[in-house]
C-alpha cells in the first residue's frame, strides 16, 4: 500500500499546485474581468498595474525593515491595502487622461494602453533598476505546512489562496449585491438609459476602472510572496489573463472563475507529464480551439442586441 | 490604359506619391547610404510589407491583427529553412557527428533530418511555401474566427495569443527550429553568396521592387469595388450583411492578403539579414508593426512605408544613443498618435502639408488638391460611432 499513499501525496500536492496557479490567474483576471468584462475596455497595461502593486509592497517592506523593524511581521497587510489604493489611484488618473477619450474606439484603446505599458515598464526600470527585486517576507508566511510526512504544502500558497477567496467574494458582493454594482451593471448594459434614470455614468466608469486597477495592485502584492518582481513581470501574464477572461465569457464573473480553474488545472496536470512550455502551448491552443467553436466563451449572459 | 492608371496608381495624386516614394527608395537611399546603412534600410523595408498589409486589413477592413509577426515569421522561417539546408551540405558540415543536417540539430542530438524539413531541399517548394503556408494559416484562422462572427476585439486577443503560442513553440522545439537563436549562418541562395556587399545591394533592390509591387497590388484592391466594400463593412458591418454580401469572406480575403504580404517581408528579411529568429514572431514585434502602420497612417499604403522607415530609424538611433529614452518615446508616440492623430503622418500631410506646398506654384501643380478627390485615398477613417449608444436609442 506504500505506493498508493505516495500516489495520493503526489496527487494532493499536484492538485494544490494547480490550485495556486488557479489563484494567481484568478487574482489577475479579476481586475480584468471588471475592466474588460464589464466595461469592454482592453487595457493592455493591466499587467503593469500588477507590477505597481508588487513594487509598492517591495517599497513598503524595505521602509518597514529600515525604520520600524518591529512591525515587520505585520507590514504585509498594510502593503496590500496600499497596493490597492496606489494602483487604483493610478488607474483613476489613466481613465481620466486616456481611456475616457477613447470609449468609442475600442481597438484604439488597446493600442494606446499598449503604449502606456511601454512607458510604465521603462519607468519601473528607471526607478527600481532592471534587476528583479524581492520583498522581505514576514516569518509566518515562509515555510510549509506538512499534515502528513509525504505531503508538503507551502504556506505562501495558502495565503494567496485565502486572499484570492477574499477578493473574489468582495468583488462578487460589490457587483451583485450593492447599489454601486447595480449602477455599474446598468451602465454597461445600457448607457443611455442609465443616464436617463440619473446615474452619473462617467463617474461610474472612472470608479470601475480604478477598482479594476486596484485589484490588479492587490494581485501584485500577492505575487511578491511567490516570486520576485522585475519591470516586465506583469506583461508576461497579460495574454494568459486576457484568454482567461475571454474563455470564461466576458461579463460573467462565474465564468472567469471557472475558466481560471480549468486553465490552471489543465496546465498543471499537463506540466506533470510534459515540459512546461509544451504544457502551456497545449493549454492555450485548446483554449483558442474552444473559443473558435464557442466564441461567446463558457458562460455568457444572454443580452438582446 | 486610363483604367489601369486610375486603379493601380490612383490617379495623378497617387502616381506622384508613388513616384516620390520610388525615387526615395530606389535612387536617393542607394546613392546616399553606404552598404551597411542600405542593408539596414532594406531590413526596415521588410517590416514595411507588414505595415502595408496592416493598412489593408486594419485601416480599411477594420480587422486589427496583433499577430502579423506570425506570418512574417513563418514566411521568414520557410526561406531560412531552405537557405539553412543549402548552407549545411555534407561537405561543410563534416565535423558534425551527423554531416548534412543543420548545425543546431546536431547540437540537439538529432541524427536525421526531420520530415518537416525534407521538402525544403527544393527551392521552388520553399518559394511556394513562403506564400502558401502563411496564407493557409491566415485562411484557417480567418475562417474559424470570421465565419463565427467573432468580434474585432476578440480577434485581436486571439491573434495575439496565437503569436505567443507560436513563439513558445519555436523556442521549445529547439532541435526542429533552432530555439531562441533561430536559424543562423545562412550563406548562399542556389549557389549565389548572399553575404558580400554586392549581393546585399542586389537584394535591396529586389526587396524594394517587391515592396512597390505590394503597394500597387494593395492600391488595386482598394480602388476596386472590394475596397469600398471593406470600408463599408468597417463602418457598418450589419448594413453590408443585410445588403446581401458575405461579410466573412471579404474579411478572410483581406486578412489572407495581409498575411501573404507579411510573409514576403519575412522571406526577404531572412535573405537580407541572414538569419531568422523567434524574436520577430511574438507579441512585441507584432504590435510594433502596428505602430508603424499607425504612425504612417492606417489609411495610407504609402504612409505605412514612411511610418515604418521613420519609427525604425528612430528606434535604431535612440536605442543606440539613449537606450533609456527609447521606450518612453515609443510609448508616448503610440499614445499621442492613437489619441490625437489617428490618421498618422498621411493624415497630417493631407490636412497641412498639401496646403502648405500649394502656396508655391510648383507645389500646387504637383500636390495641389485636385478638383475631384480620389476619395478612396483621402477618406478619413470614420470613427466607429459608439455602437452601444446607437443601438439603444429608441
Amino acid at each position: 500500500m506504500e505506493w498508493l499513499s505516495d500516489f495520493g501525496a503526489i496527487a494532493v500536492m499536484q492538485g494544490f499546485n494547480g490550485l495556486s496557479v488557479f489563484c494567481v490567474l484568478l487574482l489577475m483576471a479579476l481586475g480584468l474581468a471588471i475592466i474588460f468584462g464589464q466595461m469592454g475596455v482592453i487595457n493592455m497595461a493591466h499587467g503593469e498595474f500588477l507590477t505597481v502593486g508588487a513594487y509598492t509592497t517591495y517599497v513598503i517592506s524595505s521602509l518597514t525593515l529600515h525604520y520600524v523593524p518591529a512591525m515587520q511581521p505585520y507590514y504585509f497587510f498594510f502593503a496590500i491595502v496600499a497596493s490597492f489604493f496606489i494602483a487604483g489611484a493610478l488607474g483613476w488618473l489613466v481613465e481620466w487622461a486616456m481611456i475616457s477619450k477613447l470609449y468609442h474606439r475600442p481597438l484604439d484603446t488597446l493600442l494606446a494602453t499598449w503604449g502606456l505599458s511601454l512607458v510604465m515598464q521603462q519607468a519601473f526600470r528607471s526607478i527600481f533598476g532592471a534587476r528583479e527585486v524581492g520583498a522581505e517576507m514576514p516569518e509566518w508566511i515562509m515555510g510549509s505546512w506538512a499534515p502528513t510526512a509525504a505531503v508538503d504544502i507551502p504556506k505562501n500558497g495558502l495565503f494567496v489562496m485565502g486572499l484570492t477567496f477574499l477578493c473574489t467574494a468582495t468583488i462578487f458582493l460589490m457587483l451583485y449585491r450593492s447599489r454601486w454594482g447595480l449602477q455599474v451593471r446598468a451602465t454597461m448594459q445600457n448607457r443611455v438609459m442609465s443616464r436617463a434614470v440619473g446615474i452619473n455614468t462617467k463617474k461610474v466608469d472612472r470608479m470601475t476602472f480604478a477598482l479594476g486597477c486596484g485589484v490588479a495592485g492587490v494581485a501584485g502584492a500577492a505575487f511578491t510572496t511567490i516570486g520576485s518582481t522585475g519591470p516586465t513581470a506583469g506583461s508576461l501574464y497579460i495574454v494568459d489573463t486576457f484568454l482567461t477572461v475571454v474563455f470564461g465569457g466576458a461579463a460573467s464573473l462565474v465564468g472567469t472563475i471557472a475558466s481560471a480553474f480549468t486553465i490552471a488545472q489543465a496546465q498543471s496536470i499537463m506540466e506533470f507529464f510534459l515540459s512546461g512550455s509544451m504544457a502551456k502551448v497545449l493549454t492555450l491552443s485548446a483554449v483558442i480551439l474552444i473559443l473558435m467553436l464557442r466564441p461567446q466563451g463558457l458562460f455568457s449572459i444572454k443580452v438582446r442586441k | 490604359m486610363k483604367n489601369a492608371y486610375e486603379s493601380l496608381l490612383g490617379g495623378k495624386q497617387g502616381a506622384i506619391g508613388l513616384l516620390v516614394l520610388a525615387t526615395l527608395i530606389l535612387v536617393v537611399f542607394p546613392l546616399l547610404l553606404d552598404t551597411f546603412r542600405l542593408n539596414m534600410v532594406g531590413k526596415y523595408l521588410t517590416y514595411a510589407f507588414v505595415a502595408v498589409g496592416l493598412v489593408l486589413c486594419w485601416g480599411y477592413g477594420g480587422i486589427l491583427s496583433l499577430g502579423q509577426g506570425i506570418f512574417f515569421g513563418v514566411g521568414g522561417y520557410c526561406m531560412a529553412m531552405f537557405l539553412k539546408l543549402e548552407a549545411s551540405d555534407p561537405e561543410s558540415t563534416k565535423i558534425q557527428s551527423t554531416p548534412g543536417i543543420p548545425d543546431f540539430m546536431d547540437w540537439n542530438q538529432i541524427t536525421e533530418l526531420p520530415m518537416m524539413w525534407q521538402p525544403f531541399h527544393s527551392f521552388s517548394f520553399a518559394l511556394l511555401a513562403v506564400i502558401a503556408v502563411p496564407t493557409l494559416l491566415a485562411l484557417i484562422i480567418g475562417v474559424a474566427m470570421f465565419k463565427r462572427r467573432v468580434g474585432d476585439v476578440y480577434f485581436s486577443i486571439v491573434t495575439q495569443a496565437i503569436a505567443a503560442i507560436l513563439t513558445i513553440l519555436i523556442i521549445g522545439q529547439q532541435g526542429l527550429t533552432g530555439g531562441v537563436n533561430g536559424i543562423t549562418d545562412l550563406k548562399t541562395l542556389l549557389g549565389w553568396d548572399i553575404r558580400p556587399d554586392s549581393s546585399k545591394v542586389i537584394l535591396y533592390f529586389v526587396n524594394a521592387f517587391l515592396l512597390l509591387g505590394c503597394v500597387l497590388l494593395g492600391r488595386f484592391i482598394l480602388t476596386s469595388k472590394l475596397g469600398r466594400l471593406l470600408m463599408a463593412m468597417r463602418d457598418k458591418e450589419e448594413r453590408v450583411r443585410f445588403s446581401g454580401y458575405d461579410v466573412a469572406s471579404f474579411k478572410i480575403f483581406v486578412f489572407c492578403v495581409a498575411a501573404a504580404f507579411s510573409a514576403i517581408g519575412g522571406a526577404m528579411f531572412a535573405l537580407q539579414v541572414g538569419f531568422m529568429s523567434p524574436s520577430f514572431v511574438g507579441i512585441v514585434p507584432s504590435i510594433e508593426m502596428v505602430i508603424f502602420a499607425a504612425v504612417g497612417g492606417r489609411m495610407s499604403l504609402l504612409g505605412a512605408v514612411y511610418g515604418t522607415l521613420l519609427v525604425s530609424f528612430g528606434k535604431t538611433y535612440f536605442s543606440e544613443s539613449f537606450p533609456e529614452l527609447w521606450l518612453y518615446l515609443m510609448g508616448g508616440l503610440f499614445i499621442v498618435v492613437v489619441m490625437y492623430f489617428p490618421n498618422g503622418i498621411a493624415g497630417l500631410w493631407e490636412t497641412h502639408g498639401r496646403k502648405w506646398l500649394s502656396r508655391y506654384s510648383l507645389g500646387k501643380k504637383l500636390f495641389g488638391v485636385p478638383e475631384v478627390k480620389a476619395r478612396v485615398f483621402t477618406a478619413k477613417p470614420v470613427e466607429k460611432a459608439a455602437p452601444r449608444e446607437l443601438e439603444t436609442t429608441p
